[in-house]
């Protein structure tokens, strides 16, 4: 990345967020924008553009610290709600995971299970500020005697709470159909046989990655809206993937780039974080992400730029294909299609349906555009994410 | 015009009396079979969708009473909790009446109860619990 083009630095930058003079617009905002004055006038006149995702991110969970007990203990199995958190980390910590299910849940037994209540309740009661009961067992040591523990506790009664998710705000993600006779329970939702619908889960042109394809502004230490306060990308995520097909654009149109982001907890709105039940597939959480993407360069206003028109993702067979692992693609459909309601595969019109929010997506990005009209700064970020080599805009004559 | 969505029960003593044509002939009610189970010399339950001018909607529902029908507006037995509602789509997958609709505008989830049939699927796919009530199943 350090090769880019640097035509306005985060110096630059930052010092017209701290004057109040930064020009500030969401993606959504951009699109219009770009198509309207064109790549440079908006490259100009713009500084940073705000987006935003809520969505399922099962890939999400909380490092929790209940505080040392009086007398002393190393807690190696813990439960929150009944729910269990990994506690092979030192004495009081623990990882709640947003998938774990609520010990007892009858699970798949009566096919679809409901999955009332996991780790990502447990997150999104926590941030509310609701109490949960904490359960904790360890096997004693000279310096850890004690072997159970048990207290209703809220959020201010832990020491710390940082939520920590491996892998978030896919760049980009696949439309589910299904292919076989019968109605199917996934984690890309209810889908009815014979294609009878189609699901999909990305903001589309209001998504982090999809606006910074190459990830150029956006790794470790780049500042971001997570669940309602200021977080941080942590690293690249897990899958993290820049060798994905992309489109003539340069933007991906299949999974492709991740991010590990971290923030504090205590901080954090329940109303961008929120435990979801998927029927038949398991527990877990819906969170909001925004990421502010600086214009370093004209390329930065074209990608963001990008309309649902131009972004486009893969229509996938979750009736066999996917759960067998194979990477057949049925199709490829633009997030403009989808967002109509109907889209045409192989003949046949099906309706469509969104399992992300844009009314919240969006509402991020405006919130993350509102913070920075009040002097929330960029973090360059300072370890890149690993990408490859942009070869130039098509729209370009060079 | 209204439109309203109704569950009828015919116990066994009047499930073979000819009730329904008579909304149409008498009372002006455009009526519309949205689902039906039989259960010969036992039970009949119809989904109808009712269409015509509120009194006559309402005289036909009174009617259908009158003749030992139980009649349930499908309409209040769904709800969507606009609180706990995070406008992400997935109920509008399973929806199979449009009662759940994005508006395209603004892309939020809008629910028009007077076409519910109360399937109870939102309930099913609702990753929040935002949708609750009691679903019908014929």
């Amino acid at each position: 990345m350090s090769d880019i083009k640097i035509e306005k630095s985060y110096d630059e930058i930052n010092s017209k967020i701290r004057e109040g003079k930064a020009v500030v617009v969401t993606a959504e905002e951009m699109t219009g924008i770009v198509k309207e004055q064109g790549v440079d006038t908006a490259f100009k006149k713009i500084d940073v553009v705000t987006t935003g995702t809520f969505g399922v991110m099962c890939s999400s969970g909380a490092f929790l610290n209940f505080g040392h007990t009086r007398p002393r203990m190393k807690a190696t199995k813990v439960w929150l709600n009944d729910v269990e958190a990994y506690g092979g980390i030192a004495a009081v910590d623990c990882y709640i995971g947003a998938t774990q299910v609520r010990e007892d849940d009858p699970l798949n037994m009566v096919h679809p299970g409901k999955f009332s209540y996991g780790g990502g309740h447990v997150i999104e009661d926590l941030i509310a500020g609701r109490p949960v009961r904490l359960t904790a067992k360890g096997y004693g040591t000279d310096c850890y005697p004690l072997r159970m523990h048990q207290a209703t506790v809220t959020i201010n009664d832990l020491r710390d709470a940082i939520m920590y998710n491996p892998r978030n705000a896919y760049q980009n993600y696949n439309c589910a159909v299904n292919l076989t006779d019968r109605t199917i329970y996934t984690y890309m939702g209810i889908l009815r046989p014979d294609m009878g619908n189609a699901n999909y889960s990305s903001a589309g042109q209001l998504s982090p990655l999809l606006n910074d394809p190459y990830y150029w502004t956006i790794g470790a230490g780049t500042k971001i809206f997570l669940g309602g306060a200021v977080g941080a990308v942590a690293w690249q995520g897990t899958q993290h993937n820049p060798s994905c097909m992309r489109g003539e654009n340069g933007v991906p149109v299949e999974g492709g780039g991740t991010v590990a982001v971290t923030g504090n907890m205590k901080e954090m709105d329940a109303a961008y974080v929120r435990g979801a039940s998927i029927t038949g597939y398991g527990c877990s959480i819906m969170v909001g992400i925004g990421i502010p993407i600086p214009l370093l360069n004209r390329d930065l206003a074209y990608f963001t730029g990008r309309p649902d028109s131009e972004i486009r993702c893969p229509i996938i067979d979750y009736g066999s294909a996917y759960p067998a692992g194979q990477g057949d693609i049925i199709g490829s459909v633009s997030y403009a299609e989808l967002k109509t309601g109907t889209i045409l595969v192989r003949g046949k019109k099906i309706p469509s349906a969104p399992l992300s929010s844009y009314p919240m997506a969006k509402k991020i990005a405006e919130t993350l555009k509102d913070w920075i009209g009040r002097g929330f700064t960029l973090g360059a970020p300072q370890i890149h994410m690993p990408t490859v080599p942009f070869a130039g805009r098509k729209d370009e004559i060079r | 015009m209204k439109s309203k969505n109704v569950l009828l029960i015919f116990k066994k003593e009047i499930m073979y009396k000819p009730i329904i044509y008579r909304l149409a002939r008498d009372f002006d009610t455009k009526f519309n079979v949205l689902e039906a189970k039989i259960l010969p010399k036992l039970e009949g339950r119809i989904i109808l969708g009712l269409q015509g001018p509120a009194d006559s909607i309402q005289k036909s529902l009174d009617y259908l009473t009158g003749e030992g029908v139980i009649v349930e507006i499908l309409a209040h037995k769904i709800m969507k909790d606009e609180e706990k509602c995070v406008h992400c789509g997935a109920c509008t997958a399973v929806c199979r009446v449009d009662a759940l609709t994005i508006d395209r505008e603004t892309m939020e989830v809008r629910f028009y109860p007077e076409k519910c049939v109360a399937c109870g699927q939102c309930k099913i796919a609702c990753p929040v619990k935002a949708m609750s009530g009691t679903s019908i199943d014929l």
